[in-house]
C-alpha cells in the first residue's frame, strides 16, 4: 500500500551487544493501514529491533521518525504516549493480578479504574475478544492470556501495534480469529507490525515485509506475490528443503512388522496441579522405524503424557508403560533411560537445560548413567564431557561462543539444537520429544526434524509431541491428537487431513 | 484496673512494634525486596529515637529521630541490593549485624538514664469508662498510629494506582519494567517504608514499652515481624490479627511464670515462630494460593538492560 501515510520511519537502527551487532544499520518503513511483517531466523535481530522501536531499548545510533517527526522513544511509557502498542511473545502479564488490574497497569496514570471493566467488556467484545476482568491470570490458559494482551493494547487506541509471534501458542482457529481482528484493525488505519516464522499466515496476511539476517535487512519482498520458499530462502539464504507450500511429508515406514519399542497401555494420571489435566485412558504403540506424531493444543495434556513418558510422574500401574517390552511405569527418568530411552523436554532453559552450567555439563546431566566413559568410579570425567559437547556442538551445528559456554548464552534456536543433538548423539532405541522444534527459526528445525527422522530410520521409535499442525504433519508416520487428556487412536499420516486432525484438535472426537 | 485489663493492655503495646515492624516489611516484600535487617533497623530505630528524646526533651522528637535511624539504615540497604544489585539475604543478615553493633556505639553514652515516655491518651468520660475505656482509649499515640497504618497500607495496596504498580513490581519486574514502571524507583521507596517503619516500632520499644535504652533490647522482635509478614500472607490487616496474637503469646510467657503455669516459657517464646510454620503448611497446601498471594519476584535481583 505505497500510496498510504508513512507512520514509523526507522533509518541506520544499530544496536550492540558486546562484540556482536544484534541490529546493524536497519532501515523499515510502516505504512498506516498496513500489516508489515518482519521475518527473520532467530537472532537475526527482530526483537532487538522492536525493543527499540518500543523504547525497552535504547540504539547505539540511528533515528526514529513517527508521523514524521524525529522522535527519543526513551521508555515504553513515551512509545505508548506516542501510538504504539506491543504484544509480547512471552506474555508480560502478572500472574498475581487480575485482568483488570493487568489492564490498569499499562494504561496512564490518570486513567480511572472504576470504568476500566467497562472498558474492558466493551473493547473486548467489540473484537470478538471475550474476558472476564475480575478472573486472575494465573488461572488463565494461554489463549486467553494473550487476548489479556491483545485488549490491553487495542485500550490504549495505538495507531501501531507490534506482534511478536502471536500464532505461535493459539489453535488453527483462534489463529483465524486473530487475523480476522488484524484486518479490521488495519482497515480502520492502524497499522501492524507483525512477526512470525510462520509463512503460509505472512502470506495470507501481511501488506508488505521486511526481512532480516544477521541483524542486517536482505530483502523487502511483497508477501502476496513471493512463494513461501522465496521468502524461507531469503530469510535463511539458502534453499530450504521440505518448506513452502507443500511440506515432503514423510513415506511411511517401520510397517507393521518392526517390534513395538515403546508401549503405553490404559495410562490414567490424576491431574499433577490445579491447572493441570488428568489423563484418561491413553493408550499408544509405537514401533521400531517409525514417528508418531502427538498433535493437539497446548494443556490438553501433553505435559503430563510427557511427564509419565519420561518417568518424572510415575504411573500408578507399573505396566502401563513399556520401552522395548519391558515394564517401567514406576520407574524414574534414569532407570528409563538405562532401558535405551532418551527424552527431550519442551523447555529448553530449566527443564532440558540448567542455564547456569556449562555445555559439557548440562551433556553429563541426562548421559552420567547411559554412557559408562563419562563418570569412572564415581567421578566425573570432566576432558571426556567436553569434548563429548564439543562433539554435539559441531555434528548438529550448534552455534555458541568458543569454548565451553553456559547453556544461557545461547540462543534459544541453538540451545534446542544442543539438547535434542545430546540425546540423538546417544543413538536411543526410544526417543519422547516435546515441542522439536518450538520457537526456532527455520534452518534449526529442518536440521532437527531431519534428526529426528534419521533416528527413527535408524530403527528407534520416536515420538513427537507438537502444537504444530506443519510439523506434525511434516515428520511423522502415524498421527495421534490429544484432547482433554484423551488420546485419539493413531492413523497412518497419509490418510488423514489437516482438517480431520483440526477437528479432533477441536475436541470432535470426545 | 482489673487484672485481665491490665494483660490487654500489656498485649496492645507487645502487639504495636511488631505491627509497625511487619507492615513496613510487609510492603518491602510486596516491592519485591527481601530485607532481612528488620532487627537491625529496629534497634538503630530504638536508639536513635531514645537519644533524639534525651537532646531535644520531647518524646515526639524522639519517635522522629527513630523513624529517620530507621530509614537511613534502609536507605543503606537499598544501595546495597538495588544500585548494586547484592545478595538480598546477605545483605540483610549483614544489616542487622550492622545495626546492633552500631546502636551499642551510639547509645553508649544513654545507658541507665531515665527515659521519657509517650503519654496515655486521655479523653474525659470515654477513657473513664468501665472495662473497656482504658483499652480503646487510654493508650499512647502509636498505637492508634499502627492501626491506621495496617488500614492504610491495604487501601493503598489494594486501591490505589501506586499499590498496584508496587504489587506488580514484587510480582513479575521484568513486565513492570516492560510497562514502563521503574522498578528500582519503587522497590527504593518500599525499601525506605520498611525502614521508617521498622525504626517506628524500634522507638516505640525505646520511648513506650520499656522508656530506657538498653543494648540488645529489639530481643529478637525483628525476626517475629518478619515471620508475621509471612504468617499474615503479605496482607495487612492479617498481620495486625497476626501482631496480636503474637503479643499474646510474648505476653501470656510472663504471666504463666507469674501464675506458676508449668508451661515452659521457651515453648512460648517459640510460639510465634510454630504459628509461623503452621501458617506456611496450611498456605502451602493450597499451592495456587500460595502462589498468588507470595510476590513471586521476593528476593530476586533486577538489572534493567538498557
Amino acid at each position: 500500500m505505497p500510496g498510504r501515510n508513512v507512520l514509523l520511519e526507522a533509518r541506520g537502527i544499530v544496536k550492540r551487544f558486546g562484540g556482536l551487532a544484534a541490529n546493524d544499520h536497519i532501515d523499515l518503513t510502516v505504512r498506516a493501514g498496513e500489516i508489515h511483517a518482519l521475518l527473520g531466523e532467530n537472532g537475526a535481530g527482530k526483537s532487538t529491533l522492536v525493543k527499540i522501536l518500543y523504547g525497552s531499548l535504547q540504539p547505539d545510533a540511528g533515528t526514529v521518525a513517527w508521523a514524521g517527526k524525529q522522535v527519543a522513544i526513551g521508555n515504553p511509557s513515551e512509545a505508548r504516549a506516542l501510538g504504539i502498542g506491543m504484544v509480547f511473545q512471552h506474555f508480560s502479564l502478572f500472574e498475581g493480578l487480575t485482568v483488570a488490574e493487568n489492564i490498569a497497569l499499562a494504561l496512564p496514570p490518570n486513567a480511572g479504574r472504576r470504568g476500566l471493566a467497562a472498558d474492558v467488556r466493551s473493547v473486548s467484545e467489540a473484537y470478538g475478544l471475550p474476558l472476564d476482568p475480575a478472573a486472575r491470570v494465573s488461572g488463565l490458559p494461554v489463549g486467553v492470556r494473550q487476548r489479556i494482551e491483545i485488549v490491553r493494547c487495542l485500550l490504549q487506541r495505538p495507531r501501531l501495534i507490534v506482534m511478536d509471534e502471536p500464532t505461535s501458542v493459539l489453535t488453527p482457529q483462534e489463529a483465524e480469529r486473530l487475523f480476522e481482528t488484524l484486518r479490521r484493525l488495519a482497515g480502520e488505519g492502524c497499522a501492524v507490525l507483525y512477526i512470525s516464522h510462520r509463512l503460509e499466515e505472512i502470506r495470507q496476511l501481511c501488506h508488505a515485509a521486511t526481512v532480516l539476517r544477521h541483524g542486517r535487512v536482505v530483502g523487502q519482498p511483497d508477501p502476496k506475490t513471493a512463494t513461501a520458499a522465496q521468502l524461507a530462502r531469503m530469510m535463511v539464504g539458502v534453499d530450504v528443503e521440505g518448506e513452502g507450500g507443500r511440506r515432503a511429508r514423510r513415506s511411511r515406514r517401520g510397517g507393521t512388522a518392526a517390534p513395538v519399542r515403546l508401549a503405553v497401555r490404559g495410562l490414567s494420571q490424576s491431574r499433577g496441579t490445579a491447572f493441570g489435566v488428568a489423563l484418561d485412558d491413553v493408550s499408544l504403540e509405537v514401533r521400531g522405524g517409525e514417528i508418531l506424531g502427538v498433535a493437539g493444543v497446548a494443556g490438553n495434556g501433553q505435559d503430563e503424557l510427557f511427564a509419565a513418558l519420561s518417568g518424572e510422574v510415575p504411573a500408578l500401574d507399573h505396566a502401563a508403560v513399556e520401552i522395548d517390552g519391558r515394564a517401567c511405569g514406576r520407574m524414574g527418568p534414569a532407570a528409563r533411560r538405562r532401558l535405551g530411552a532418551a527424552f527431550i523436554p519442551e523447555e529448553r532453559l530449566g527443564h532440558a537445560a540448567v542455564p547456569e552450567m556449562r555445555l559439557s555439563d548440562n551433556a553429563v546431566l541426562t548421559r552420567h548413567g547411559t554412557d559408562p566413559e563419562l563418570v569412572t568410579g564415581g567421578l566425573l570425567r570432566l576432558s571426556r564431557a567436553r569434548s563429548l559437547a564439543r562433539r554435539i556442538v559441531q555434528r548438529f551445528d550448534v552455534r555458541a561462543p568458543s569454548g565451553d559456554p553456559e547453556a544461557r548464552a545461547l540462543s534459544g534456536g541453538n540451545l534446542q539444537k544442543f539438547v535434542v543433538g545430546r540425546e540423538l548423539d546417544r543413538k536411543p532405541g526410544v526417543l519422547a520429544v516435546s515441542q522439536p522444534s518450538w520457537g526456532v527459526d527455520i534452518g534449526a528445525a529442518t536440521e532437527i526434524r531431519r534428526g529426528l527422522a534419521a533416528l527413527a530410520d535408524g530403527g528407534a521409535a520416536v515420538l513427537a509431541i507438537s502444537q504444530d499442525l506443519d510439523e506434525i504433519l511434516e515428520i511423522s508416520d502415524r498421527i495421534a491428537v490429544i484432547s482433554r487428556g484423551r488420546l485419539s487412536p493413531a492413523v497412518p499420516a497419509s490418510e488423514t487431513t489437516r482438517e480431520a486432525i483440526g477437528l479432533l484438535m477441536g475436541g470432535a472426537g470426545d | 484496673m482489673t487484672g485481665s485489663e491490665a494483660v490487654i493492655l500489656t498485649i496492645v503495646t507487645a502487639a504495636t512494634p511488631l505491627l509497625l515492624a511487619a507492615l513496613g516489611e510487609l510492603v518491602t516484600e510486596r516491592s519485591g525486596v527481601l530485607n532481612l535487617g528488620v532487627e537491625g533497623m529496629m534497634i538503630v530505630g530504638a536508639v536513635t529515637g531514645f537519644a533524639g528524646a534525651q537532646l531535644t526533651g520531647s518524646a515526639y522528637l524522639g519517635v522522629l529521630s527513630a523513624v529517620a535511624g530507621g530509614m537511613a539504615l534502609s536507605g543503606l540497604f537499598g544501595l546495597l541490593v538495588l544500585r548494586l544489585a547484592a545478595n538480598q539475604v546477605a545483605s540483610g543478615l549483614a544489616l542487622t549485624l550492622l545495626g546492633l553493633g552500631l546502636s551499642g556505639m551510639i547509645g553508649e553514652a544513654f545507658i541507665g538514664q531515665p527515659g521519657l515516655k509517650l503519654e496515655r491518651l486521655y479523653i474525659p468520660v470515654l477513657t473513664d469508662l468501665p472495662v473497656v475505656g482504658a483499652i480503646l482509649f487510654g493508650q499512647d499515640l502509636l498505637v492508634y498510629v499502627s492501626a491506621a497504618l495496617a488500614v492504610c497500607v491495604s487501601r493503598f495496596l489494594f486501591h490505589t494506582r501506586g499499590g498496584l504498580a508496587l504489587r506488580a513490581v514484587g510480582n513479575n519486574h521484568a513486565s513492570a519494567h516492560m510497562l514502563g514502571v521503574s522498578v528500582i524507583r519503587t522497590r527504593f521507596l518500599a525499601v525506605l517504608f520498611g525502614g521508617a517503619c521498622s525504626g517506628l516500632a524500634g522507638g516505640y520499644l525505646s520511648l513506650a514499652y520499656t522508656p530506657q535504652w538498653v543494648e540488645g533490647m529489639t530481643a529478637g522482635r525483628g525476626w517475629i515481624a518478619l515471620a508475621l509478614v509471612v504468617f499474615a500472607s503479605w496482607m495487612p490487616l492479617r498481620a495486625a490479627i497476626g501482631a496480636y496474637l503474637f503479643g499474646g503469646a510474648l505476653i501470656l510467657q510472663f504471666h504463666a511464670q507469674a501464675e506458676g503455669i508449668p508451661l515452659p516459657p521457651q515453648f512460648l517464646s517459640a510460639l510465634p515462630y510454630l504459628a509461623t510454620v503452621a501458617a506456611l503448611v496450611i498456605l502451602s497446601r493450597d499451592r495456587w494460593r500460595a502462589r498468588h498471594d507470595s510476590p513471586t519476584c521476593l528476593g530476586q535481583v533486577f538489572v534493567p538492560d538498557r
